[in-house]
C-alpha cells in the first residue's frame, strides 16, 4: 500500500513538473516576443529595490491594514513552504515527518509556527473574500471596471477558496495525525512522546475523535493527499492566473525603470535621422539608416521584453486605476485594463501556436483589437499608476508606445494635436503665437 | 521699492556680446511667454531675480518649446526636431545651468535632453526660491499678508512624482507664515490636474467629469482661499476649477513666485 501510494505520489509529482516546465517555457517564450531592452546595470541598486519591493513589500505597506493581511499570506507561502519539502521527501521515500526525528524538540516549535501562520492565511483569505463580495472595494467590482469580468473576478475568488482549502486540510491533517500518535495506532505511534499535539490543530481534535482508528486514518490520508496534490495543481493554475505574481513579483522589481519617472524612453533611430534633417555633425550621411522596424507599437511584438514581464507580473489589484486621473473621472481609460490586454494579448498567441505553430496570425493586434485610441488619448502621464504599483509594472511605458504609433505610423492625433504640432513646428510654442512677440511679456518690466 | 522701478531683463545674446556669463539662465517656456496669466507669473520672478541680485539671463526670442507636449502626444520627430535645435542654442551659449518656473520644460530639459547631448544643472523655480531663502537672500517678514490665511498646495505630476520634490515648494510657502493645509490626496498620491500628457492641448475624452474639477473639489475642501501652484498648466485648470464651481471671488490661485513677489511687495 505505501510502495503503491509512493508511485502515485512520484507520478503526480512529475505530471505537475512537466506541465509546470511547460507552461514556464511558453511564457518565457511569449515574454521574450518583445523588443530587446537592457536591463542589467545597476546591479546593487536592482538589487536594493527587489530587497524592499518584492521581499520586503515596501510598497504595499502604503495601506497599512490590508498591507499587513498581503504580508500574513506571503509570510505563510514562504514560511509553509518547508513543510511542502517534508511533505514531498515523505511522499517519495515513503516516511512519516522525516525530519521529526533529526530535529527532536525543535520540530513541534516548528509545525507550531507553520499552523499559527496557516491559521492566520486562513482567516485573512476570509477577510480578502469580505473584501471583495461584502464590503465590495471598488476597485474589484465589475459594475464600476469592465476589465474585472467573469474570468478575474472568478480566478480572485478561487485563489482565495483554494488557499482556505489548502488551509483548513494542513490543520486537519495535523489534527487526525495528532491522535492516531496519541493512540499509539502503526507506524504515526512512532513519534508518541516525542511529539505531541499542535497549538491551532488541537482545537480540531475533538472534532475527529469520535472516529475509529480506519476512519482517522482515511481522514489523515485524504487531507494528506488533498494538501499536497492541491499545491502541486495549485502551481500549474498559477501560470494561467493573476497569481503568478507571486513569482514574478521578484524579477519584474529586480528588472525596474531607474529613470526618473517623468523620462520617456528615448528613440535614438530618430535621433540619427533629426541630426541628419538639421545638418548636425556627429550623424554620418554614408551610414545607411538604421532599420527602425516601426515607430512605437502596434503589437505585443513592438513592446520591450520589460513591459511583457510587466503584464504576467500583475496581479490585478487595480490601485493604479484607483489613482488614474482619467479612469475617476469615468474616462475609459484604466492602466490595469492595459496590463491584463496585454497579458491577454500574448496568452491568446499562445493558444494560437499551439494550434498551428509558431507562425500563427490572427490578424489582431494589441493596439485596435484589445486597447482602443480613445484610451489611451485619455492618458494625463501624470504616473500616479506607475507610482502606486506595489511591483513597479509601468503602464505608462505601454501607453506611450502605442501612442507613437498612432502618431508617427497612423497620423491617427485627435485634430487639435494637430494645430499644437503644426504651432510648435511653425511658432516654436504650441499656440499660434508668433515667435517674435516670445519676448514681449519682458516690456512692462523694461518700460 | 517703488513701482517705476525699472528692472533689468537681461539676454543671452547681450551678455554674451559683453563677453559675460550668467550664473543662471531663466527659462521662460511658452506659457511663461504667451499665456497672460502666466506671463505674470514670469514678470514676478524676475522682479524677485532682480531684487536678491542674481546674474540671470533669458534666452528671449531665441527660445523654443522644449518638445514635451510632442513627445507626450507620440510625435516623437517633432520632439527631437525641438530638442536638438535648443540643445545647440544652449551649448552654443556654453549653458551649465537653468532654472524654470514650469514642472514641464524641467523635467524634459533635466531628464530627457541629456540623452541628446544636453547636459545641464537644472532646477525648478521652487528650488531656486528654496535656495535664495535658505541662504537668506530672501527674507520674508512674518505676521504680513498671509497671516491667518489658508493656502494649500497642489503637487504638479512632473515636479512631484516625476522629479520627486515635494519639499522645496512647501518649504516656500512656510515662511510666508500662513496656515498651510494639504488636500486629501497629496505627495507621492497628488492627483493631476488634467492638463498632462499633452491633454491641455484637446478635449478631453468623454467621461463623467472633468479632471480639473475634480482636484478643484479637493482643494476647495480644505477651505483654503489660496490655492498655490507651481506650473503654468496646473494653474490654468485650477483657475478654471474654480470659476466652474463659482468660488473666483473667494479663492485665488497664485504661483509660488507671485506669493513670494507679493509677500515682499514687489
Amino acid at each position: 500500500m505505501v510502495f503503491f501510494e509512493q508511485i502515485l505520489f512520484v507520478l503526480a509529482l512529475a505530471a505537475a513538473g512537466w506541465f509546470l516546465t511547460r507552461r514556464i517555457g511558453l511564457i518565457r517564450r511569449a515574454i521574450l516576443l518583445g523588443r530587446p531592452e537592457d536591463r542589467s546595470d545597476h546591479p546593487g541598486e536592482r538589487l536594493n529595490i527587489m530587497l524592499r519591493v518584492a521581499f520586503g513589500q515596501k510598497k504595499m505597506m502604503t495601506k497599512p491594514l490590508v498591507g499587513l493581511m498581503h504580508f500574513v499570506i506571503y509570510l505563510g507561502f514562504i514560511i509553509i513552504n518547508i513543510e511542502v519539502l517534508e511533505i514531498i521527501l515523505d511522499g517519495i521515500f515513503g516516511t512519516h515527518r522525516l525530519f521529526a526525528p533529526y530535529l527532536g524538540g525543535v520540530y513541534p516549535f516548528i509545525i507550531n509556527t507553520f499552523e499559527i501562520l496557516a491559521l492566520g492565511v486562513l482567516l485573512v483569505c476570509v477577510g480578502f473574500l469580505a473584501r471583495r463580495y461584502v464590503a465590495k472595494v471598488a476597485r474589484f467590482q465589475p459594475e464600476r471596471h469592465r476589465e474585472m469580468g467573469r474570468w478575474p473576478r472568478t480566478d480572485a475568488t478561487l485563489i482565495l477558496v483554494f488557499e482556505i482549502l489548502l488551509m483548513t486540510a494542513f490543520l486537519t491533517w495535523n489534527a487526525s495525525d495528532s491522535l492516531l500518535r496519541e493512540r499509539g495506532f502503526g507506524h504515526y505511534g512512532e513519534l508518541r512522546g516525542t511529539v505531541g499535539s499542535f497549538v491551532v490543530s488541537r482545537f480540531i481534535e475533538p472534532l475527529l475523535s469520535g472516529l475509529g482508528d480506519p476512519g482517522l486514518v482515511a481522514v489523515e490520508r485524504f487531507t494528506w493527499w488533498f494538501h499536497i496534490l492541491g499545491i502541486l495543481g495549485f502551481a500549474v493554475y498559477l501560470t494561467y492566473s493573476k497569481h503568478l505574481h507571486i513569482g514574478l513579483a521578484f524579477p519584474n522589481t529586480y528588472y525596474s525603470d531607474l529613470r526618473p519617472k517623468g523620462q520617456i524612453k528615448n528613440m535614438p533611430e530618430i535621433t540619427k535621422e533629426v541630426q541628419l534633417a538639421l545638418g548636425i555633425p556627429g550623424a554620418d550621411p554614408t551610414e545607411p539608416p538604421a532599420e527602425p522596424g516601426r515607430f512605437g507599437a502596434k503589437d505585443v511584438r513592438d513592446l520591450s521584453w520589460k513591459n511583457l514581464m510587466d503584464a504576467y507580473s500583475c496581479t490585478e489589484c487595480g490601485r493604479c486605476t484607483a489613482a488614474c486621473p482619467a479612469n475617476l473621472t469615468g474616462k475609459k481609460l484604466s492602466p490595469r485594463k492595459i496590463m491584463m490586454d496585454t497579458r491577454d494579448r500574448l496568452e491568446d498567441l499562445q493558444r494560437g501556436w499551439q494550434k498551428t505553430g509558431p507562425d500563427f496570425d490572427d490578424g489582431k493586434s494589441l493596439l485596435g483589437d484589445y486597447i482602443t485610441a480613445e484610451e489611451i488619448n485619455a492618458c494625463t502621464t501624470c504616473q500616479a499608476c506607475v507610482q502606486e504599483c506595489p511591483v513597479n509594472i509601468n503602464p505608462l511605458d505601454i501607453i506611450q508606445q502605442l501612442r507613437r504609433y498612432r502618431i508617427m505610423e497612423e497620423a491617427q492625433a485627435p485634430g487639435s494635436w494637430n494645430a499644437m504640432f503644426s504651432n510648435i513646428e511653425n511658432n516654436m510654442a504650441p499656440w499660434k503665437f508668433s515667435p517674435s512677440d516670445r519676448f514681449n511679456w519682458a516690456d512692462q518690466l523694461k518700460q | 521699492m517703488t513701482a517705476d522701478t525699472t528692472y533689468k531683463v537681461p539676454t543671452m545674446a547681450e551678455m554674451a556680446a559683453n563677453g559675460e556669463e550668467p550664473e543662471v539662465l531663466f527659462w521662460v517656456g511658452c506659457a511663461g511667454s504667451f499665456d497672460d496669466r502666466y506671463k505674470k507669473v514670469t514678470v514676478a520672478f524676475v522682479k524677485i531675480l532682480n531684487q536678491v541680485g542674481v546674474k540671470f539671463a533669458v534666452l528671449g526670442t531665441e527660445e523654443s518649446c522644449t518638445g514635451d507636449p510632442a513627445r507626450r502626444a507620440g510625435n516623437e520627430f517633432l520632439f527631437q526636431m525641438q530638442a536638438v535645435g535648443n540643445i545647440q542654442v544652449l551649448n552654443g551659449y556654453g549653458v551649465k545651468k537653468i532654472v524654470t518656473a514650469c514642472p514641464h520644460c524641467f523635467n524634459t530639459l533635466k531628464n530627457e535632453y541629456p540623452e541628446l547631448g544636453g547636459q545641464y544643472e537644472v532646477i525648478h523655480h521652487s528650488q531656486f526660491l528654496q535656495q535664495l531663502i535658505d541662504a537668506g537672500k530672501i527674507t520674508l517678514k512674518g505676521g504680513g499678508t498671509f497671516k491667518g490665511r489658508r493656502i494649500t498646495f497642489h503637487d504638479s505630476c512632473y515636479l512631484g512624482r516625476a522629479n520627486k520634490v515635494y519639499e522645496a515648494p512647501r518649504e516656500v510657502l512656510q515662511t510666508l507664515d500662513a496656515d498651510l493645509v494639504e488636500m486629501k490626496r497629496c505627495r507621492t498620491k497628488g492627483l493631476c490636474c488634467g492638463a498632462g500628457g499633452a491633454q491641455y492641448f484637446k478635449e478631453p475624452e468623454p467621461g463623467r467629469k472633468d479632471i480639473n474639477v475634480e482636484r478643484t473639489e479637493e482643494a476647495l475642501a480644505t477651505g483654503a482661499d489660496t490655492i498655490a501652484v507651481a506650473c503654468p498648466f496646473c494653474m490654468t485648470m485650477m483657475t478654471d476649477g474654480v470659476k466652474n464651481k463659482d468660488r473666483e471671488d473667494s479663492v485665488k490661485v497664485y504661483d509660488l513666485a507671485e506669493l513670494v513677489a507679493q509677500a515682499y511687495s514687489l
